[in-house]
Order: C-alpha cells, then sequence, then structure tokens
C-alpha cells in the first residue's frame, strides 16, 4: 500500500513500488489533468507540485512520495477562484491545444514560489516543458501578469 | 450583398421541440460523384452543413462541424454567424456538431471552390487542394488544409446568421403590423423605434421558425462588421487552464480496460506469432489481442499494460521493406530523378532554351527528411463494442470520415458505429483519418479489437515511441533546381525537378517573373508511410524555392529582398507583404554577430513573408533569436487567434528546420522520443512578430501558412552570416562554426 497526499487529500493505493506518480494519478486516482508526454521526463507534460518543486511525474514512483504534498493541476484554484497564473493563462489566451499546459501552469507556479517577480531570463531558464503548439510567447506573457498581479 | 443559394444549395430552417430557431445550409448530394454517393445519403437527400440555433432564452448555439485542435476555429465560426446574426456575443456558443452526415463540411468546400452556386463574386477564386479533395468525399469534417474559417464559415456560417436575421426581422414585422425595413436588429433585440415596440430575438424565434427561408439575405458589408476582425476570447480556453477539459486519453466510462499496443516496427510488416505467456503472468494484465500487425496489451491500468507489453517478443514478419534505410531511399530518390521519367505540375514556354541562352546558369540540389508529427497528446482511442454498435472517443480531425474508415475497419456499416470527437492534443494532419487519406488508424483498430475480445471499453494509449515510429511522415525529398541569370540579374528560365509529390499541387508554384518555367517530379521512390504534415508539401518546396531564389539573389549580386522584389512585377500582393516584413524586422541592419534571411509562401490561400535573425554558437549551432512575419490571409476574423497560428506555425517551423530529422535503419524508425527528436522550448524559441495585412482577397487559411517559409529564411540567414548554403535539413546537423558534418548521434 501507497500512500498519496494528493491536493490535500489523502489516498490509499495497492500499486507496486516502482509505479509511476503520472500513471497513479491518472489511471487509479482518475486525476486526469496531468498529462502523459514522453514518460522519460523530456516534455514536462506530466509536471506536478511535489512540496512546492516542480517534478516530472512520470519519472518518479509514487511509493516514494509517502509523507510528501503532492499538488496537480485539480488543486490549484481554491474553490471555485481561479489560481493567478490560471487567470493570467486566461487573460493572455495562452492555450492553442492546451495538451501541455497543465505541466507550464504547474512549471509556472514552482517558478513564481521560488522567484515572485521572474525575468525574462528567469523565464527561459525555468520553463522547459514542450509546447508543440508554439504558445511559448503567450506563455511568458502570461507568468508576467501572473507575477504583476501579486 | 445578397447570398443567393441555388437550385443546389438549400437553407433550412425549423421549430426545434424547445422553441428555438434553427437555421442551416445544406447541399444535395452531386450525382455525378460515385464515390461520395457510395459514402453518403441517397441521391436527393439534403445534407444541411452548417447550423445555428437561436434558443427562447436569446441565446445562441453555433454547431461546429470541426475538431478542435486548438486554432480557435470553434470561436471564429460562431463570431462569422453572429457578425451575420447581429446577436449578442455574450449570448454566442459554439458545440462540436455530431460526426453524422447531418453535419458534413465537405459540401460547403465543394461547392466554394465549384462555382455553380450562386456564391458571392469575392469568394470566387481558383481551387486549390483541399477543396479538390473535398470534392471527392463530400461526406467529410475535415479539420485541416486551413478550410474550417475559409469554406463552413464563409458560405455555412455567415450565410446561416443572414438568413436567421431575416426571418427574425420578418417574424417581428408580422407581428407587429409594422413594415420590415422599419425593424432594427441588434445586439440579439428586435426594435421598431416609431412605436416602441422591442423583441429579443428569443422571443421571435419561434414565429420566425414557421417563415420561408428567404433566399437573397444580404451580407454585410465588412465596414459594418462588430464581431469579425475583433479579439475574440475562445470558447475553449477556460478548460484547458484547470485541467477540465477531455482529451481523448482521458476518455473514462465505467468498467473500462486500459491498452498498450506494440506495431510491427517495420511498415508493411505483419506478426507472425507472440508467446502470450510472460504478459498474462503479470499483476492486473487481463488479455492479450492480435491484429495483423500489432500485439496490444489489455489491463486495469495504462503501466500495467506498457510493462507487461514489454515482457513480450513478437515474431515479425517485416515484408519487403525490411531492409530500407534512409540512405537506400535518398538512392532510390536520386536513381529516378536521374532516369528522368517525370510527370510536371507546370510546364511553361521553354525552360531549357531560356537558361542555355541566359549569360549564367546557377544549379543546386536540396534535400529534406522525414518528419513526424509528435502530437503531444500520442495517439489513443477509447473503443466499446455493445449490442452491435461501435462507439469511439477519439481526437480525430475528421469525426465523420473517420467514422467511415472505421466502419471499414470493424466490418460493420456506417450506421453501426458512432465517433465522439473529442479535443485533440495536437493534429497537425496526423489525426485527419477519412477515406481519402492512406492513414490507418490503427489506435482505433486495436481498440476495437481490444473491446471485442474483452467485453469492456478499452482505451488503447500508444507510447511516445509508438506515436514516433508508427506515424505517417512529411516525405523525404530530394530536389534539383536550375536557372538562367541575365546579365541584367534576370531570373531566364526555370526548371525545378523533384523527388516525391504529395499534396497540394500547387505547392510548386513560384509568383516570380519568369516566362519560361516548370516543375517536374518522380513518384513512388519512397515506401515510408505518408501522412499530411502542417503546410504539408509547402513545408519542402518552401525550403527548396526559398533557398534558391536567395543563391539566384547571390549569384547575381544582388541584395536578397531587392531581387525578390524585382521579380514581384505581376504580384502586387506578394511584394506588399516582402516590403511589409522588411519594415519591421529592420532589414539591411544587423545586430553585431547576427544576420537575417528573408523568404516568402503562398499556402492555403495566405501569403505569409518571414524575416529570421540567426547568430552562431561557440557550439557550432544555428540560434534563431527574432522572426517577423507579414501575413496577407485576405481579411482576418479573429485577430489574435490568427497572429497565434502564423506564429505557432513558425515555431514548429523552425524545430522542425533545427531539429526535425526522422531516420530509418533496417526497415526501422530510429527515433523514438524528444530526446532523438527534439523540440524549440521557451528559452530558445525565436521571439516573434506578426503583423496582418489585410488585402481583401478571397479569406485564406491561419494554421498551416505560417511552416511553410521558415527553413528557408533562417536557411537564408546561415548564408548571409556564414556564407555557408545549407541544402540539407536539419540543420543540427551541420558544425556551422568549421562548416563539418555532424555525424548523426
Amino acid at each position: 500500500m501507497v500512500t498519496l497526499t494528493v491536493n490535500g487529500a489523502q489516498h490509499e493505493l495497492d500499486v507496486e513500488p516502482d509505479m509511476p506518480l503520472l500513471w497513479a494519478l491518472r489511471d487509479v486516482l482518475n486525476l486526469t489533468g496531468t498529462k502523459y508526454g514522453c514518460g522519460i521526463a523530456a516534455c514536462g507534460a506530466c509536471t506536478v507540485l511535489v512540496d512546492g518543486q516542480a517534478v516530472r511525474s512520470c519519472s518518479i514512483a509514487a511509493a516514494d512520495l509517502a509523507g510528501s504534498s503532492i499538488v496537480t493541476i485539480e488543486g490549484l484554484k481554491t474553490g471555485e477562484a481561479l489560481h493567478k497564473l490560471q487567470a493570467a493563462w486566461i487573460e493572455a489566451q495562452a492555450p492553442q491545444c492546451g495538451y501541455c499546459q497543465s505541466g507550464q501552469i504547474m512549471a509556472a507556479a514552482a517558478l513564481l514560489a521560488e522567484i515572485p517577480r521572474p525575468s525574462d531570463a528567469d523565464i527561459d531558464a525555468a520553463m522547459t516543458n514542450i509546447c508543440r503548439c508554439g504558445s511559448y510567447e503567450e506563455i511568458r506573457a502570461a507568468i508576467h501578469i501572473a507575477a504583476a498581479s501579486a | 450583398m445578397a447570398f443567393k443559394p441555388s437550385r443546389r444549395f438549400v437553407i433550412l430552417s425549423g421549430l426545434a421541440a424547445t422553441g428555438a430557431l434553427v437555421v442551416g445550409y445544406a447541399l444535395s448530394p452531386f450525382s455525378t460523384l460515385d464515390r461520395a454517393r457510395r459514402l453518403t445519403a441517397r441521391e436527393g437527400d439534403l445534407m444541411p452543413a452548417a447550423w445555428l440555433k437561436i434558443a427562447a432564452d436569446n441565446r445562441v448555439t453555433v454547431y461546429v462541424p470541426h475538431g478542435d485542435m486548438g486554432q480557435g476555429t470553434p470561436t471564429a465560426l460562431a463570431m462569422m454567424a453572429a457578425e451575420e446574426l447581429d446577436a449578442d456575443w455574450a449570448l454566442v456558443s459554439a458545440e462540436t456538431a455530431p460526426a453524422d452526415l447531418a453535419f458534413a463540411n465537405g459540401a460547403l468546400a465543394k461547392g466554394f471552390l465549384a462555382g455553380d452556386m450562386s456564391i458571392p463574386r469575392w469568394l470566387d477564386g481558383s481551387a486549390d487542394f483541399v477543396g479538390r479533395k473535398a470534392a471527392e468525399f463530400m461526406s467529410l469534417q475535415v479539420t485541416g488544409g486551413s478550410t474550417a474559417v475559409r469554406f463552413t464559415g464563409v458560405i455555412g456560417m455567415r450565410g446561416a446568421g443572414a438568413a436567421a436575421k431575416a426571418m427574425l426581422i420578418r417574424a417581428a414585422a408580422e407581428s407587429w403590423g409594422v413594415a420590415e425595413a422599419d425593424i432594427v436588429a441588434r445586439e440579439s433585440r428586435l426594435s421598431h423605434a416609431a412605436s416602441g415596440r422591442s423583441a429579443s430575438y428569443g422571443e421571435m424565434a419561434a414565429r420566425a421558425a414557421s417563415l420561408a427561408v428567404p433566399d437573397d439575405a444580404p451580407l454585410k458589408a465588412k465596414a459594418a462588421y462588430t464581431i469579425s476582425g475583433t479579439s475574440r476570447q475562445r470558447f475553449d480556453i477556460p478548460g484547458k487552464v484547470d485541467g477540465s477539459t477531455r482529451y481523448g486519453i482521458d476518455m473514462r466510462l465505467p468498467g473500462m480496460l486500459f491498452a498498450a499496443a506494440l506495431n510491427c516496427p517495420v511498415a508493411g510488416g505483419t506478426l507472425k506469432s507472440v508467446d502470450e505467456a510472460p504478459a498474462l503472468a503479470l499483476r492486473g494484465v487481463k488479455k492479450v489481442v492480435t491484429t495483423a500487425d500489432a500485439v496490444v496489451v489489455v489491463a486495469d491500468n495504462t503501466w500495467r499494460a506498457q510493462r507487461a507489453l514489454e515482457a513480450l517478443a513478437p515474431v515479425w514478419d517485416e515484408g519487403a521493406n525490411a531492409a530500407l534505410s534512409s540512405a537506400s531511399i535518398e538512392a532510390g530518390m536520386n536513381a529516378a530523378l536521374d532516369k528522368g521519367e517525370f510527370d510536371a505540375d507546370f510546364a511553361e514556354g521553354d525552360p531549357e532554351k531560356a537558361i542555355a541562352g541566359a549569360a549564367r546558369t546557377v544549379a543546386a540540389s536540396y534535400s529534406v527528411p522525414f518528419l513526424a508529427h509528435a502530437a503531444m497528446e500520442p495517439m489513443n482511442a477509447a473503443v466499446s463494442v455493445h449490442d452491435g454498435m461501435v462507439e469511439i472517443w477519439s481526437g480525430v480531425q475528421d469525426g465523420l470520415g473517420c467514422r467511415a474508415v472505421a466502419a471499414k475497419l470493424a466490418g460493420v456499416s456506417m450506421d453501426e458505429v458512432t465517433v465522439h470527437q473529442l479535443p485533440m492534443g495536437g493534429g497537425f494532419g496526423r489525426r485527419a483519418f477519412n477515406p481519402m487519406m492512406a492513414m490507418t488508424p490503427r489506435h482505433i483498430e486495436q481498440a476495437i479489437a481490444a473491446s471485442r475480445a474483452t467485453g469492456a471499453p478499452v482505451l488503447v494509449t500508444w507510447s511516445r515511441e509508438e506515436d514516433m515510429r508508427q506515424d505517417y511522415y512529411r516525405e523525404a525529398s530530394i530536389a534539383r533546381l536550375k536557372a538562367g541569370l541575365t546579365a541584367e540579374g534576370r531570373i531566364a528560365g526555370w526548371v525545378h525537378d523533384f523527388a516525391e509529390r504529395h499534396d497540394p499541387p500547387e505547392a510548386t508554384a513560384i509568383h516570380y517573373d519568369v516566362a519560361d518555367r516548370t516543375a517536374r517530379y518522380v513518384s513512388g521512390t519512397n515506401p515510408m508511410p505518408w501522412g499530411p504534415w502542417r503546410s504539408v508539401d509547402h513545408t519542402v518546396h518552401g525550403f527548396t524555392i526559398e533557398s534558391f531564389i536567395d543563391e539566384l539573389a547571390a549569384a547575381a549580386g544582388a541584395d536578397p529582398l531587392a531581387f525578390r522584389l524585382a521579380h514581384l512585377g505581376n504580384a502586387p500582393r506578394h511584394k506588399a507583404v516582402l516590403e511589409r516584413v522588411a519594415g519591421m524586422a529592420g532589414w539591411g541592419t544587423n545586430e553585431p554577430g547576427r544576420a537575417k534571411g528573408i523568404a516568402m509562401r503562398e499556402a492555403f490561400g495566405t501569403i505569409v513573408a518571414q524575416v529570421a535573425e540567426v547568430s552562431v554558437g561557440d557550439d557550432g549551432r544555428a540560434r534563431v533569436h527574432r522572426m517577423w512575419s507579414a501575413a496577407d490571409p485576405g481579411e482576418v476574423v479573429n485577430p489574435a487567434t490568427f497572429k497565434a497560428q502564423i506564429t505557432g506555425g513558425a515555431i514548429y517551423g523552425v524545430t522542425a528546420a533545427l531539429h526535425g530529422g526522422i531516420t530509418v535503419e533496417k526497415g526501422r524508425v530510429v527515433e523514438g522520443n524528444f530526446d532523438a527528436y527534439d523540440m524549440v522550448r521557451l528559452g530558445d524559441a525565436p521571439r516573434h512578430e506578426v503583423e496582418i495585412v489585410e488585402s481583401g482577397a478571397r479569406l485564406g487559411g491561419a494554421g498551416e501558412p505560417g511552416t511553410a517559409p521558415v527553413a528557408a529564411a533562417v536557411a537564408n540567414a546561415i548564408f548571409a552570416l556564414t556564407g555557408q548554403r545549407i541544402r540539407s535539413l536539419p540543420l543540427r546537423q551541420f558544425d556551422l562554426k568549421t562548416g563539418a558534418q555532424i555525424a548523426r548521434a
């Protein structure tokens, strides 16, 4: 049994010790907002927060995260209120197909937690997730909007 | 101007059970197209193609017969309908139309191109690839070829909106006993100033539904637009920022099982045998299912299915392509070009004679590799076979076309197949399944087999490696170009020979002044599976033609921009976008260590001119710092999303130019994931500025044209910076510091 704390709720999962967090989230807990993109931590579509850090959930075992606090895209809202990053993402009209955007937003959340007013260079360095649609300009703009809205 | 339907083009309306007015455009099937007729209903049936609904509560719903893969199509189409309807935009929403013949859009494209409907004169123009293809198969819901706004929007949505408004005005006039001309329709309200009467559209909807549909409802002049041409927020975005949008891969059904698939690694090969026992011994595995060319493991979650699949060692019959390699394919193309049994896209004048008579001859050969689509959402499909019905949930670009293909794969009639068309995590051509494409949705075939074998709904998800190695690729191609230059630096004669031609045929067109010209091709040299890849053959010829023009400019000792402008005497729109982009980019000035390159292509009705600014790092690799695009789509519906599409298309092209290359060894695709098939990321994506040139020409596409000129603009910039002419892609194979070829990893 693996005990996971996801979006503030505790879950007991009967999964193998090497099952990646990604698949525990998606196929066991049915939290499908976290996406599968590559399985080798190369694209970032599966990014979640583990104790506030951006982690690519396809490449970390769920069993290793007992005692950690995991936040997925579904846990970013406060009640019905959007997180400032989500509101900024809408204002900047960032998503195109949208598939990578959960991971992009979670990576941005970790960035803002560390650097509340990131420079373009900070954003370049921190935001390494792939967006195949090429929405990078809008993602950059959205991060600046969210940072400014404090 | 009036929008006059012909006998083949009928506006329908009716009263829905809820008291709503529904208006749609319909076409009767064309009796001359046997293939179309086989796929469609009986001759004489009507095919409604674009619908809008005005409910009693005044809400407007636009039913969109296209998939959502991120271009904002549903929003743009709703804007076009709402504009003509004079609706209150806050009351408008869009829904995906069912994958049903009642919502086919192929017929709209056909009518748009055939010119046999009384469409407004300004819509007339030359036919292009998508329309011709669509004409062959009317029962399509194509999302591709940048067609949605051009065809469904221009013909269906505007016309339906205008007809609905005319009916609402007539209903109010009859109800109030006043003249139609004295009624104003604005922001979903009808009002009559003299009597002070007013009503919402919703209040008049039921009465309007009983009226005859006008065949001459006027379309608004562009100057009167209040919605179209303004940037509006897309309907699909809120669900994409909180994880609530459900893509195909997110489909969950009661009792659903999860599956992983391994396809024969060699294209065209088949499965001989597989020992299922090692997989069945693992936890959670329910079944091993086989198809002609794949092994599918069904389990209680995706990871267990993937792991069990790795435990299997299928035996394949690798078939005719077992020895295929990138080198053998290249040799085959060169041999066919040497042999020279060409077909021609065009042949005007006597190019060989013109070249022979010129002061000098310039010739160059170019090659481009296979490219994978690499949409972020890997191929997947959920299928439930129940009660003799095949029910499919998947992200596909053509729901109706996919339904026809799936019926064939399942061995049932189309009536026994339902396709739930879900949002796509990227498409770029990879998800355009329909009977005219040679792409087989094997993930759907596998899910059908797995559901039949288990009696449960099954979601098949391909690994990234399967997605990349089992793609339908942008073709590898070799081009040989030759032209003459006069003593005055004018192009005299143009010969463009190339291997492998797909679509569209106009992708080899040149808009530069040269009277004697030909583009000729050899086909069938290349057995790798082919599929349409964002902007299709324009990506190949955009690179070769616009690189070669740059070579001619250099040979003539001319500035690349000035040389192009001097040869565009017959193409004022092309000239205008080049001049615009040159101004945006500050053409002629460079920062230290950087240089700019320019290129221009017309694709899917939109002309895009681009400038790329590059440098070369100490590692010998090119970096694209900034790009500028000027685009002329005729007119634009939603400027913000149009610009986002041009930018996205450009970045798709930069990734291909820098990194993109699928290689083949022993019949197998080498690259399997993003470590070997890399993508531009935020930190190395060029900053990109887009300006729109609205020439007023016929509406062009948005999704594809931005990709076509990119590789040439980048390669031309490298020439300007280093003097090295890039005649082969991707750039990662070169050390641009030393000029050496870097061995592939």
